[in-house]
């Protein structure tokens, strides 16, 4: 197996920018601990037994790897490409951030960290977080906005019998953005024996290319699997982007090969032409927040506003900064679904093929459904789904009509 | 502007020749309206305030408490932009051309603005120096350059966490003044029991000839008399703001007599600074 070093050209550089992109944009308090983080990564990348263990529990633990699944039902349905799911959704804790929450938690032991905190929107980061921090026997402290605590119970249910303490962030919006500002203050407050669990490729340099490191194992199965398959590379490859954990971690072992066609889907929300989406990239402008220069949805006076998805996962009113770098050199196309469109894509999947997905996957079968028609029935498509969907059953039924 | 005789260096040295530690007063601009925040700056210097430090309003301000947050959540709802705090500050300079005013914010309305345009208006408002919270010195060359081409000084932050191998990097290339946060926290938080703050500003004045003054956690009369023994100034910051926010009608809208309750308070904050 590929270690974790084998990515993608020499980004980010030393001091983490992906071109314009990246850096560390943090508080002075903070700065020490980012670059003992940033010291700390580097020597546990290069290290075989680091990399052997956090190989041996994705494989034990996790579950991996995970099937990469011939959608026959559904490509006969779209007539057009064919389209494999990888069923990152099948993974322990059902979707895919157990993967850097078991390479971030394995890092805080080789720190001697004894506090882990994390911050989620859907609860999945979170989930997993508070699951590794079990399993380690580190306490645990998870930052949820209020808003999300109330959509998303089953998973406060989860992380509470896991043994994390949730904290109801009550500023703000009271959705991800803000839990992750509570998070960050935590930090600063804890700084000395506190290692954060961040749930996405963005925040201060190292973790958006330490997230997509530990993330890209699924990219990297995938190639084999379709080789196997397929006996060669895909065509294309689609991902729902909210901060871009999964759409890097399926993407990073092909960016060199530009035969390879990427899609990111943002969500659009109600529509890109309200003010009720998350489509940073489609509708947002450079700006600062987290720790990182990044496409930022921002009011003219640079104040960040409010994200609005029917997805808590994708309801972040930013986006990775090698996500950002990678839209504005043209290697990745973002495009976006509706929280209508997203809908009818989770009801599609559940009904054609047995697997009811995350409303945040939903998001990018949403595009898979517009962009495998156009294709010939040689071109083969994998799309990750990350996710799965009973934590969202509440959601998708309120918007539905139906009553659970 | 040479980099010796500007406002805030004109200020330190005068409060050398006093033989005393400086009042350094926050508060957020427009907060919890544009007049009231207006009336409100233009008072300070006469209650007894050396230096002026004037939040920059954010949506997202990571570094601070929620009493500082809810004030630029006050101030943004009332309208204030980065354009109208300039505008305020332009307004105070009218009538106060010594008092050094120095913004403090985070960087990303600085950027919205566009850097060069930002420290330009800045230096014409009068602005004198810029605290940008989420710039550390290895971000800060971006408004580093166009900040020191308008005359502004970059403040730098040193933390508890900065005293050791990081010191040499952010004494390099410091001007103006030193912030020492007293602690490993945010805005509004208590110094914890055994903070040796003394000691840190001790060790930052053997390492750097800049004024020290010190913040984060001095809420009181008495927290202001104790630091100032060792400080060059004392930040208040949050105990101003919790203020405000006190006397505010349900509404949300300033009571009647919320200045002359935030003037008392600072008068006795400036009465702290002159006695110890």
């Amino acid at each position: 197996m590929a270690s974790l070093g084998d990515n993608f050209g020499d980004l980010p550089d030393a001091a983490g920018h992906f071109g314009r992109f990246g850096g560390r944009y943090v508080a002075e308090t903070l700065m020490p601990v980012v670059l003992e983080v940033e010291r700390a990564y580097e020597e546990a990348r290069q290290d075989p037994a680091f990399n052997e263990e956090f190989d041996q529990l994705l494989r034990h633990y996790v579950g991996r790897p995970s099937p990469l699944y011939f959608a026959e039902r559904l490509t006969s349905h779209l007539g057009g490409a064919k389209i494999y799911l990888k069923r990152d959704e099948l993974n322990h804790t059902g979707a895919h951030k157990i993967n850097h929450a078991i390479g971030q938690i394995l890092l805080a032991r080789r720190m001697g960290r004894r506090r882990i905190i994390a911050e989620t929107g859907a609860g999945q980061h979170g989930v997993a977080t508070a699951t590794v921090a079990a399993r380690f026997g580190l306490p645990c402290t998870i930052f949820m906005g209020q808003r999300d605590i109330e959509r998303q119970a089953p998973n406060v249910f989860r992380m509470k019998l896991l043994g994390a303490e949730v904290k109801a962030v009550t500023s703000g919006s009271q959705t991800l953005k803000d839990a992750m500002n509570e998070a960050l203050r935590d930090w600063v407050r804890n700084v000395e024996d506190t290692f954060y669990i961040i749930g996405t490729v963005a925040g201060p340099h190292p973790y958006p290319k330490m997230v997509r490191d530990f993330q890209s194992v699924i990219g990297r199965e995938t190639k084999a699997q379709l080789h196997q398959a397929e006996g060669r590379r895909p065509d294309s490859l689609v991902a729902c982007i909210g901060g871009g954990s999964n759409a890097i971690g399926l993407f990073a072992a092909f960016l060199d090969d530009q035969r390879v066609e990427m899609f990111a889907v943002e969500a659009a929300g109600k529509g890109l032409d309200t003010e009720q989406h998350a489509a940073s990239i489609a509708a947002g402008r450079p700006g600062v927040l987290h720790g990182n220069k990044t496409y930022l949805l921002q009011t003219e006076d640079g104040q960040i506003r409010a994200a609005h998805s029917i997805s808590a996962g994708l309801d972040y009113p930013g986006i990775g900064p090698e996500h950002a770098w990678l839209s504005e050199t043209g290697r990745v196309k973002y495009v976006s679904a509706t929280d209508q469109e997203a809908l009818e894509a989770f009801q599609l999947c559940s009904r054609l093929e047995g697997i009811i997905p995350a409303l945040e996957p939903a998001h990018a079968l949403a595009y898979v459904i517009k962009l495998a028609p156009k294709k010939p029935r040689n071109h083969l498509m994998v799309m990750n789904l990350c996710g799965r969907g009973d934590k969202d059953i509440f959601t998708a039924a309120e918007a539905l009509g139906m009553d659970i | 502007m040479s980099r010796t005789d500007g406002r805030i260096e004109k200020r330190f040295a005068a409060l050398a020749d006093e033989d005393r530690a400086g009042l350094i007063a926050f508060i957020t601009a427009g907060d919890p309206d544009a007049a009231t925040g207006s009336d409100l700056l233009a008072a300070l210097p006469a209650a007894g305030v050396d230096l002026i430090e004037l939040g920059m309003p954010f949506s997202d301000p990571m570094a601070d408490g929620p009493v500082i947050q809810a004030a630029s959540l006050r101030a943004l709802k009332a309208g204030m932009t980065l354009k109208k705090t300039l505008s305020m500050v332009a307004g105070f300079r009218r009538q106060d051309d010594t008092t050094p005013v120095v913004l403090m914010g985070y960087f990303n309305p600085i950027l919205a603005f566009g850097v060069e345009a930002f420290a330009k208006a800045a230096s014409t408002a009068g602005v004198d120096g810029l605290i940008v919270v989420d710039l550390p010195p290895e971000e800060e060359p971006e408004l580093a350059d166009p900040a020191r081409r308008a005359g502004l000084r970059l403040i730098r932050l040193a933390a508890p966490t900065s005293l050791g191998d990081r010191l040499d990097c952010v004494l390099d290339g410091a001007e103006g003044f030193l912030y020492y946060i007293s602690m490993t926290g945010i805005t509004g938080d208590s110094v914890p029991a055994g903070a040796n703050i003394s000691r840190a500003i001790g060790d930052l004045k053997e390492a750097s000839s800049l004024p020290i003054a010190v913040g984060f956690g001095i809420k009181t009369a008495a927290d202001v008399r104790a630091l100032a023994r060792h400080a060059d100034a004392v930040v208040v910051g949050s105990a101003i703001v919790e203020l405000i926010a006190a006397n505010l009608d349900r509404a949300g809208a300033a009571k009647p007599d919320l200045t002359k309750k935030v003037l008392d308070f600072v008068r006795q904050l400036a009465e702290s600074v002159r006695l110890s």
